[in-house]
């Protein structure tokens, strides 16, 4: 068993180092062009989004829809440090995901202690409260905007999606993502054999918002300028959309899904309405014959399992 | 007397907010569920209104019950095309097709008809009062006067008729309601028939009131109606109405005070406090959880 998952993290790394350079590759000799490789960061983007969520939904099964708040909260900080600081780039995105993840314990602590609907509907309302706040704050622009510096680059959300998927598979295969797991599947059950939920639960959210926050520092640095009103609840929608189409706690079903729909969204980006109804259109239609998405609980790496016991044994 | 004319203005805003509250409210007191797209029935019901009295050149009142019958059908539509089949999964489906069925509402009326937003006709003579040295509207007079007409018909279809009867019955216990011979289904459709209507006649409202409507407007009122209802308790009618007014208020006051960038904040930090501090609302009561 131990050998086995030593195995699959070696093959995830040699994996993503032979993407790395195949992209790298391909933009050096002009394959692939400028535009590309700008949607090749946004997925990266969208991705860490995605799986920072999947902790907290599809892991620890804390119904949150406010996740853009905490984007918002890394976009802005680190626009902050490297523009009016003028740090280097990886200590901005650095400060800007522990300020979210500390925004998330501020917000965790006290709304944790609700469950389901009202759980749902305090993050919503934590988020737009972030985003008001962001909203009237002078110093970074008010509605109008910030100005941010371009230097989100292939390699650094690159890195920086690798690392957010390592520590993530990490932390689900741990003690504590066993932990997290049974509060999803009973809290009271997991309270009973001991489960200090309150903790295992703060903890997800803190990590989940961490990386949310990387995500943000990076975003905030690929578009030229960040403005309030992209961090409203239809961003947070869209990150949802990435975790409950590709199955609610399957790591795999978030990477797809969020692959798949950034790339639709690209080609759907000059007619946003189109791509508002499609996108909801398909969470009706997957939730009402589907409710627990494409993939379910499972990962797409288990299709292999399956396969090698069958042709090893 | 400035403080007065505000505590009229928020009143009246806060009906408009406790129409919407009873809606969800009575939603989620007989099915457990957040109907987040009935911010789009109000929507949509301002839309009727507005339609109804520049198109058809109808008065205040015929374009306030068409919106509300039209908002009514669209409650029960909504409930049997997406909610019948989720009845059995579990909440937070439920709520992921709120939400989608709320954005494709939303989208598909851009799409249909586009985002430009409409200038509601004068429909009320607009003549103001002078009582007590406060400037008072007829309109805000208006508005509240058939929103308390409508809030005491609700009382009285609750409590006096036997679909109110019925309604009781389910949001006590589904199960032992279907036993006693009633019609679940129609009891639970005639209860979106019912929230939906009074959102149609606050769009009405709204549109009067704020001259301005277009197809986003009923994200932010929708969010605050919920957070009016859980202010009050939610699934409890005379709670919504409570917390609808005193929602109203404190948007008056805070806006009021010079900080009106903030108006929706307020909303969102009274909704923290009070999931924090009494989950169960003003007039809520204390449910023990069983296991």
């Amino acid at each position: 068993m131990n050998t086995k998952k030593i195995k699959g993290f070696w093959l995830f790394v040699i994996l993503s180092i032979i993407v790395y350079f195949a992209v790298q590759m391909a933009a050096n000799i002009g394959m692939v062009n400028n535009y590309h490789v700008n949607t090749l960061v946004y997925i990266c983007i969208n991705i860490i989004l995605a799986v920072s969520l999947h902790l907290v939904i599809g892991i620890t099964g804390q119904f949150s829809i406010g996740h853009a708040g905490f984007l918002a909260v890394g976009a802005y900080i680190s626009a902050i440090v490297t523009m009016k600081l003028s740090l280097p780039f990886p200590i901005a995105l650095i400060i800007g995901g522990i300020v979210a993840a500390l925004t998330g314990l501020i917000v965790g602590i006290p709304s944790l202690r609700l469950r389901g609907d009202y759980l749902a509907i305090a993050t919503l309302g934590f988020a737009e409260i972030i985003r008001i706040i962001f909203l009237n704050i002078d110093a970074v622009g008010g509605a109008a905007g910030m100005q941010v510096t371009k230097m989100t680059t292939w390699t650094s959300a690159f890195i920086c999606l690798f690392i957010t998927v390592l520590v993530i598979v990490n932390f689900t295969n741990s003690r504590h993502g066993r932990a997290c797991i049974s509060i999803r599947e009973n809290e009271i059950a997991a309270d009973a054999m001991g489960i200090n939920t309150t903790y295992y639960k703060v903890a997800a959210f803190a990590i989940g918002s961490f990386f949310a926050g990387i995500a943000g520092g990076l975003y905030a640095h690929n578009f030229y300028i960040i403005q309030p009103v992209q961090f409203g609840f239809l961003k947070s929608f869209d990150i949802l959309i990435f975790v409950v189409l590709g199955g609610l706690g399957s790591l795999s079903g978030a990477v797809i899904s969020a692959i798949l729909l950034t790339i639709v969204s690209t080609f759907l980006q000059s007619y946003p309405e189109t791509r508002m109804i499609i996108y909801s259109a398909v969470l009706i239609i997957v939730m009402l014959y589907r409710p627990q998405g494409l993939l379910g609980t499972k990962e797409i790496t288990d299709l292999f399992k399956r396969k090698s016991v069958k042709g090893g044994s | 007397m400035d403080w007065i004319q505000q505590l009229v203005n928020g009143i009246s805003l806060g009906s408009i907010y406790a129409l919407i509250a009873l809606g969800y409210t009575m939603v989620y007191g007989i099915i457990k569920l957040i109907n987040f797209a009935h911010g789009e029935v109000f929507m949509i019901g301002a839309f009727v209104g507005f339609y109804a009295i520049a198109g058809w050149g109808l008065g205040f009142f015929p374009a306030l019950i068409i919106a509300m019958a039209v908002c009514a059908g669209m409650g029960m539509l909504i409930e049997r095309v997406a909610y019948r089949r989720l009845r059995g999964s579990t909440r937070i489906a439920a709520l992921i097709t709120a939400i989608g069925i709320s954005l494709f509402i939303q989208y598909l009326f851009i799409y249909f008809r586009g985002a430009q937003p409409e200038a509601y006709p004068e429909v009320i003579s607009n003549q103001t009062f002078n009582i007590f040295g406060a400037q008072i509207s007829s309109q805000s007079l208006m508005i509240l006067g058939t929103s308390i007409v409508l809030m005491i018909v609700l009382q009285f279809i609750v409590h006096k008729t036997k679909i109110g009867k019925a309604m009781r019955a389910v949001s006590h216990d589904m199960d032992a309601a279907r036993l006693m011979g009633i019609n679940v289904n129609t009891t639970i459709s005639a209860t979106f028939a019912i929230g939906s209507s009074l959102a149609g006649a606050a769009g009405v409202f709204f549109g009067v009131y704020y001259t301005k409507i277009e197809p986003l407007m009923g994200v932010i009122p929708g969010v605050k109606a919920f957070v009016a209802a859980v202010l009050g308790g939610i699934g409890i009618i005379p709670g919504a109405m409570v917390g609808g007014l005193v929602l109203g208020v404190v948007e008056t006051v805070v806006s009021g005070l010079g900080y009106s960038l903030w108006r929706d904040a307020a909303a969102f930090v009274i909704l923290i406090l009070i999931l924090l501090f009494k989950p169960s609302g003003i007039f809520g009561k204390n449910a023990r959880e069983k296991v």
